[in-house]
């Protein structure tokens, strides 16, 4: 077991080399010059842009300005941003508030997602599971932001129940509506998965045997047909938790969270390099713990997955 | 210039927001009371500033907003954009080279530090100096000692007194006093130089405002300002406080006005532009402010020069029917542009020879780009760059329309991706066609809309226009000593404009905003940003 984490570890670092480079380079590679855009409409001249440039490292080939970023990287100096804040201040202030929301939207769904999705497919085309597949449907097919418009103006413009916008400091209260939206999509996914898997754990031998060996539905349904459908429905959570935690840009841009979605896209209208990769650094990272947790998971629902050294 | 980098947030998804907003409107609208509350905090939308509060550093208007509420320069500027004293006792000069500047004496920093005159001089060389690179540093070009090459100190900088210093100018400009409003003017204390960085995140200040505690800028979040007691000009506020809270987004801020969490709004999304009037009623403000949009004709594109250009341009500016497509697409949130300023600076005229070459007229537009072509036959395509993530595609399409039937040639959009790709095509000047601009005054003067633009030269003659009598009306109005004869000269310059169109001028934003029911006294100044201090609340 820690020789399969030791070995995963391992794996990552390659990984983060490969996608710090290949994300330097795409930010270097933008058409536009990030300097000059800070002027907006007027024209700069030619000697204050020469010296921004060089203040950012801007005026070096590509390979010294990734050079001199990954050396700052192992010295806990991920660069600064235009506004000369530190991007670490930046990383420690908006991931948070980004993992709250991605939390809470994660608990919404796994809750609700798994309750409807056992209740649908133990009652298969029933009233219940007939209404459930059809609001999943429509949550499904609508994009994101229109649910965040009309949740906004429903519960915050019209109904007066949460606020239209998370206020400073992002406390809990007022990230309940934007993660409910945030859930709303996934949520219908995990019903759809775990309707789908419920119905063929439950034709599945080892529950019939479970029921003809007497014991009632009580036990059956959590311990034999629950547990034994939710490989699929952690292997989507994780995905989406990833998804989350990187940053909902959209719906952080609704509801004004000062989150890490909305942050990376200002940056990234903005080219400023160091800003973009350390998000994206830290993005990846997240991905990959995120998947060797899921990896381990997966033995603790399921006894016949075993890893080997 | 103040640039607003606002409206490059998701145009597409705001567009969806109308249709889901535009149905129901209202909602309970809270009793306002009489009395109202010096002490009460106003809540405004403000966007995270884009470098530190330094006011040499700050040309967006994400700080500027921030900074003009922090500091108080020698001059601000009135509802109309007339500069009254702040600081300064006097502004003085024969020649409009050698200023003599006095200020009042006995006013303080809000860590005590007195304001002398030396806290304007060491700011202006600090702003100036050219390794510390801030964004802000042409506003000094005109000093004497002035270097884009080295760093040199400003030597026409001279302290007097503690509350008299003298500034000497390379060329007598009259609008010089006119300038000292703008954030780049404002005096730092001893204790910013001593560590620029960390005075930047918390400036001090003399302004009407301060911040309410260290630290009290909580970055993508909001700033809060207090008012600060120590202040006593014609700017002295009427309520308690500012919190400017940061929108990404202006659709998060306009929602948020709708249900009360904000009282003050100076931007109203586009997908909100059908539907603000009828959901504020009284609470909308829709005037027009010191934006000047336009598209630039580089002289360098074939057909586009000497007489043959000419012609093509006036036909071109005739062909695109501005009223219509302010009132369609803008839903009258702009005014059809008449010159080349604006019409809240003072010296603005609808009435200047040759202004209706921008009025929409089909029959003389055909007729004139016959006669071009009678010189030299058209061929290819007529394009505008533009940035697609400024929500500008649908006034091109339609202007590109309107040239396209009128004239029928073949007219048409060219849109990249971001901002600052179509910028650097402009300024390194491989941009191969005709490219939108745009100008937001600096300070209320003609002078600022003409000479930065199409003076010979110029930082912002992006199309490299040149008229040497254009340029000499420019210089005649700049040594003028009075200001309504160098507006008279900056007309003239205008009409000469008017006849060799560099630019198509199109139409002047407004500033649309609202408010929301608990706040009174409401005005928006000249620069679009609304009269802070005036508001009170309760």
């Amino acid at each position: 077991m820690t020789g399969y984490i030791f070995r995963r570890i391992l794996q990552a670092i390659p990984v983060f080399l490969g996608t710090t480079f290949l994300i330097y380079f795409m930010v270097f590679a933008m058409p536009g010059d990030p300097i000059v855009a800070l002027f907006g409409d007027k024209t700069p001249n030619p000697a204050v842009v020469a010296q921004l440039r060089a203040q950012y490292h801007l005026d070096q080939p590509f390979i010294v300005q990734y050079l001199i970023y990954l050396g700052g990287i192992f010295r806990g100096d991920f660069g600064l941003s235009f506004s000369g804040e530190p991007v670490t201040a930046i990383l420690a202030r908006t991931f948070p508030v980004t993992a709250r929301l991605a939390i809470l939207a994660l608990l919404f769904e796994t809750f609700f997602g798994i309750l409807v999705g056992l209740v649908s497919g133990l009652r298969k085309g029933k009233l219940f599971d007939a209404s459930s597949l059809a609001v999943s449907l429509i949550l499904i097919s609508l994009p994101i932001f229109v649910i965040a418009f009309v949740g906004q103006y429903v519960f915050g413009v019209w109904l007066g129940w949460a606020r239209t916008t998370v206020s400073s400091g992002a406390p809990l209260q007022d990230l309940v509506l934007p993660a409910l939206v945030l859930a709303s999509v996934s949520f219908a996914q995990i019903v759809r998965l775990t309707r789908a898997s419920v119905i063929e754990t439950s034709g599945l031998d080892f529950v019939r045997t479970a029921y003809s060996k007497g014991l009632s539905s009580r036990r059956v349904i959590p311990v034999h047909i629950l547990r034994n459908s939710l490989i699929p429905v952690v292997t989507y959570l994780a995905t989406d938790f990833g998804v989350l935690l990187v940053g909902a840009t959209i719906t952080e841009g609704i509801f004004n969270v000062p989150g890490v979605g909305n942050t990376l896209y200002q940056a990234i209208i903005r080219g400023e390099g160091p800003t973009v990769v350390s998000f994206v650094t830290v993005m990846v990272l997240i991905y990959l713990v995120v998947n060797i947790l899921v990896d381990l998971f997966y033995g603790l629902l399921d006894p016949r997955i075993r890893y080997v050294k | 210039m103040k640039i607003n980098r606002l409206g490059i947030a998701a145009i597409a998804l705001a567009a969806v927001g109308a249709l889901t907003l535009s149905g129901c409107a209202g909602g309970g609208a809270a009793t306002p009371t009489a009395s109202s509350n010096a002490k009460a905090i106003i809540t405004t939308n403000g966007s995270e500033p884009q470098n530190p509060l330094v006011p040499t550093n700050i040309n967006e208007v994400g700080g500027g907003k921030i900074v003009d509420a922090v500091f108080a320069g020698l001059v601000y500027y009135d509802e109309k954009g007339a500069p009254i004293n702040d600081v300064a006792d006097s502004i003085k000069s024969d020649d409009n080279k050698t200023f003599t500047i006095k200020i009042k004496s006995g006013l303080k920093f809000t860590n005590d530090e007195p304001v002398t005159s030396s806290s304007f001089v060491d700011a202006w060389q600090y702003g100036a100096l050219l390794s510390n690179a801030q964004l802000g540093s042409y506003f000094f070009e005109n000093i004497e000692g002035f270097s884009y090459d080295e760093d040199s100190p400003l030597t026409g900088l001279k302290v007097v007194d503690d509350t008299t210093f003298t500034v000497t100018l390379t060329d007598a400009l009259s609008d010089f006093p006119l300038r000292l409003g703008y954030s780049a003017f404002y005096p730092l204390p001893a204790a910013a130089f001593k560590d620029i960085a960390a005075f930047g995140e918390n400036p001090i200040g003399n302004g009407p405002y301060m911040l309410a505690a260290k630290g009290a800028w909580k970055h993508n979040e909001k700033i809060d300002l207090v008012v600060n007691p120590a202040y006593d000009g014609g700017r002295k506020a009427k309520n308690g406080g500012l919190s400017i809270i940061f929108y990404a987004n202006q659709g998060a801020a306009y929602s948020d006005l709708l249900a009360n969490n904000l009282d003050v709004l100076d931007a109203i999304p586009d997908s909100a532009y059908g539907t603000y009037e009828k959901d504020l009623g009284d609470r909308a403000v829709n005037q027009p402010s010191a934006v000047f949009q336009s598209f630039t004709i580089p002289a360098r594109l074939p057909h586009f020069d000497g007489e043959e250009g000419k012609l093509r341009r006036a036909a071109i500016s005739m062909a695109i029917n501005r009223e219509e497509i302010t009132k369609i697409i803008f839903s009258g949130t702009r005014t059809p542009a008449s010159d080349f300023t604006s019409p809240v600076i003072d010296g603005w005229s609808d009435k200047l020879k040759g202004a209706d070459m921008l009025k929409f007229n089909a029959k003389q537009a055909k007729k004139l780009w016959a006669e071009a072509d009678a010189i030299s036959p058209w061929s290819g395509s007529f394009q505008i760059a533009y940035n697609a993530d400024g929500g500008h595609q649908g006034w091109v399409d339609a202007a590109m329309n309107g040239i396209k039937n009128t004239l029928g040639i073949d007219a048409s959009g060219a849109p990249y991706p971001t901002f600052k790709e179509a910028r650097t095509l402009i300024t390194d000047r491989t941009i191969q066609t005709a490219f939108r601009t745009g100008w937001q005054a600096d300070y209320p003067g003609l002078f600022n809309f003409l000479g930065p633009i199409y003076a010979t030269k110029a930082s912002s003659n992006d199309g490299d226009y040149s008229n040497p009598k254009f340029d000499a009306l420019l210089k005649k109005g700049s040594t003028e000593s009075d200001l309504a004869a160098a507006n008279k000269d900056f007309q003239a310059a205008q009409e000469i404009l008017l006849q060799d169109l560099p630019a198509i001028p199109l139409w002047y934003a407004n500033v649309t905003g609202g408010f929301g029911t608990s706040v009174q006294n409401v005005k928006f100044g000249w620069n679009s940003v609304p009269i802070y201090n005036e508001i009170t609340k309760g």
